[in-house]
């Protein structure tokens, strides 16, 4: 069992107060193997604000649990490229891998960061990368470098270079953010004094799709990232809801009421093309759109209790997907298609279940009373979500296989609605 | 907590964005019923402290929707101003002592055909934030339900849903979860 805590300071002085509070991360458990790592500091001018790449790197190769980050200090050696490595140092550390690297200034107000993964045990190279950016974007090109790392070691498909978004409420005044994938550098998208919910990300990471109460009512608006434009996509007579991109981003499903229960409709992106796609007196509602664009799985009590269920896109007989359980809701499929994440009511308690879709097959994957708004990994290996600690509202993110365990929380405020976000490019 | 003083800012935000409807609706005079403006509303600004030009960067928009109002369906001497029918768990069945109180806003709705009413249900903080949403909503319905059997037409009503976003937080007891059970009522214009 291993148990960390990582503080991550922000320089607050940067930052308005209270909205880009830091956020705390703490990790439990791990796999069964964890590879033991060295990444040595970059070679990198010493400056404030300026984090060490390989500080970035190495906490998140901690988070994955798929790593024992060893401890460098200790050692006489400290290569910046590979022709400096001295490998019995290394060996005797016992890393089987390490990375070394550089951060230097070039023509233009721009950085060249140079990196290379290392086989200790065989001492052959086993990746080398080379990045012309700019100052700004030194922490994602840190991202980026962990993700080589992980990819070249454990043969999955990158998970650090990615935002998520989230909720927080904090002196009641609500504001939807967006951070780093380790919970630093958030930023604020849009901030009200009536509540927020149900962010969800287009499927390039531009844009945010979220539902505002700032009418006094729900009402679905999307808003661009980059230039902050507001579209609002869905405003009808009753509750507007639920929004989930469609795969290739051209059609959003939400959930609309009118003067009765909620539906799942479609609409384009522009907010043309409105298009109703269930049809029944029961409740249906937290659409989510299968891989291929065919289906939209949703909650439903059509049944009774509510389950899940799948409507073919355009409408059509609904099916039943779920069967274990008396109270299954809020689907969301994993990256590949094959399994499916929801909230389960396990006698009073919600938690978060993974099943199966060949096998129906489910295993629950959190622990807590109150978890909700599950959210995958763009790898699929670990699933965000909302948990409620010392009455108030964190974030946690558990594993695929239920090992490993992560909780973030922001001292002082509420945070809850958690989306993580596409790759970025 | 004071639900006159609840209601009258619910009522003054209505005010507020019917204030803001009209604004925007007169120089659209012919746009079709039911599609919406594509402009962000007044009441945003964008970007006012948008920093640095990041790959990362995101553009910042404040919103502030606050606003007070009263009226004559706050006198809390008469039956109107009751504007609050409470559930029971899981339920959406309206218990026999609302009748007086739905009746009496039935009569104003019939009386009052430019009235407009918002029902807004509610739920405790069990379950997921949309489920809940939806849960809410089927509380509302129920109550324009009793009302349409008492003659109003949808047209005089809306039925909205704050889910659990409006619940107090961390219940203990029965008595708090009871409490976030409701559908509010409230009036676009007094």
């Amino acid at each position: 069992m291993m148990q960390i805590r990582l503080v991550l300071l922000l320089s607050l002085f940067l930052m308005p107060l209270l909205s880009r509070a830091e956020l705390t991360i703490e990790i439990s458990g791990g796999g069964a193997q964890q590879i033991p790592i060295a990444i040595v500091p970059f070679g990198q001018a010493a400056k404030p604000n300026q984090e060490n790449l390989s500080n970035i790197i190495n906490a998140d190769l901690r988070r994955s649990g798929m790593f024992r980050v060893l401890e460098t200090r200790g050692v006489a050696n400290q290569p910046t490229d590979v022709s400096q490595i001295k490998f019995p140092e290394w060996t005797s550390l016992q890393a089987q891998a390490m990375a070394v690297g550089t951060v230097q200034p070039i023509a233009g107000n721009r950085l060249k960061v140079t990196f290379a993964l290392v086989d200790v045990l065989k001492q052959n190279q086993l990746a080398g990368m080379e990045y012309n950016i700019t100052p700004n974007q030194l922490r994602l090109t840190a991202h980026k470098i962990a993700d080589v790392i992980y990819q070249k070691l454990t043969g999955e498909s990158a998970i650090f270079a990615s935002r998520i978004a989230y909720i927080t409420k904090v002196n009641k005044r609500y504001a939807l953010q967006v951070a780093d994938v380790d919970g630093v550098n958030p930023q604020t998208v849009v901030s009200s004094n009536e509540p927020i919910i149900s962010p969800a990300w287009s499927p390039d990471g531009t844009k945010l799709a979220y539902v505002s109460f700032e009418k006094k009512k729900p009402i679905v608006f999307v808003q661009s990232l980059t230039t902050g434009q507001r579209l609002t996509l869905a405003n009808f007579k009753g509750n507007n809801s639920a929004p989930a991109w469609s795969p290739d981003g051209s059609k959003l499903a939400i959930v609309l009421t009118y003067g009765a229960n909620s539906q799942i409709y479609t609409i384009n992106s522009d907010g043309t093309g409105l298009k109703p796609v269930t049809k029944s007196s029961a409740i249906d509602t937290e659409p989510t759109w299968s891989h291929d664009g065919r289906w939209i799985y949703f909650s439903s009590d059509r049944g009774g209790k509510p389950q899940i269920y799948k409507v073919g896109a355009s409408g059509g007989e609904a099916q039943r997907v779920t069967f274990d359980g008396a109270y299954n809701v809020s689907p969301r499929f994993s990256p590949d298609g094959k399994s499916l994440a929801m909230i389960r009511n396990d006698g009073g308690k919600f938690r978060v279940a993974m099943q199966d879709l060949a096998s129906g097959q489910v295993q629950l994957l959190s622990d807590g009373s109150q978890d909700e708004s599950p959210s995958f990994a763009p790898n699929g290996k670990m699933i965000l979500y909302a948990t409620r600690s010392g009455g108030r509202g964190a974030l946690a993110a558990v594993s695929s296989d239920g090992r490993v365990k992560q909780r973030l929380s922001e001292a002082g405020g509420d945070i809850r609605e958690p989306a993580w976000g596409p790759l970025l490019n | 907590m004071n639900k006159t003083i609840l209601n009258k800012k619910l009522l003054g935000g209505l005010l507020l964005a019917l204030v803001l409807t009209a604004c925007k609706s007169t120089p659209m005079a012919n746009k079709p019923a039911g599609v919406e403006d594509k402009s962000p509303t007044s009441s945003a600004t964008t970007g006012a402290d948008a920093n640095g030009a990041d790959t990362s960067g995101v553009k910042e928009v404040t919103i502030d929707s606050n606003a007070t109002g009263s009226g004559a369906l706050n006198d809390p001497n008469n039956i109107l101003s009751k504007r609050n029918v409470y559930f029971d768990y899981d339920s959406d069945a309206i218990k026999a002592e609302y009748r007086p109180l739905i009746e009496a806003h039935a009569k104003y709705l019939l009386s009052h055909d430019s009235a407009k009413m918002v029902l807004q249900g509610n739920t405790d903080e069990r379950g997921t934030r949309e489920y809940n949403l939806s849960l809410g909503q089927r509380r509302s319905v129920a109550v324009k339900q009793a009302l349409n059997q008492l003659g109003v037409q949808d047209k005089q009503i809306e039925t909205v849903s704050y889910g659990e976003e409006k619940a107090t937080q961390s219940c203990a007891d029965e008595t708090c979860y009871q409490a976030n059970r409701r559908v509010d009522i409230a009036y676009e214009r007094e």
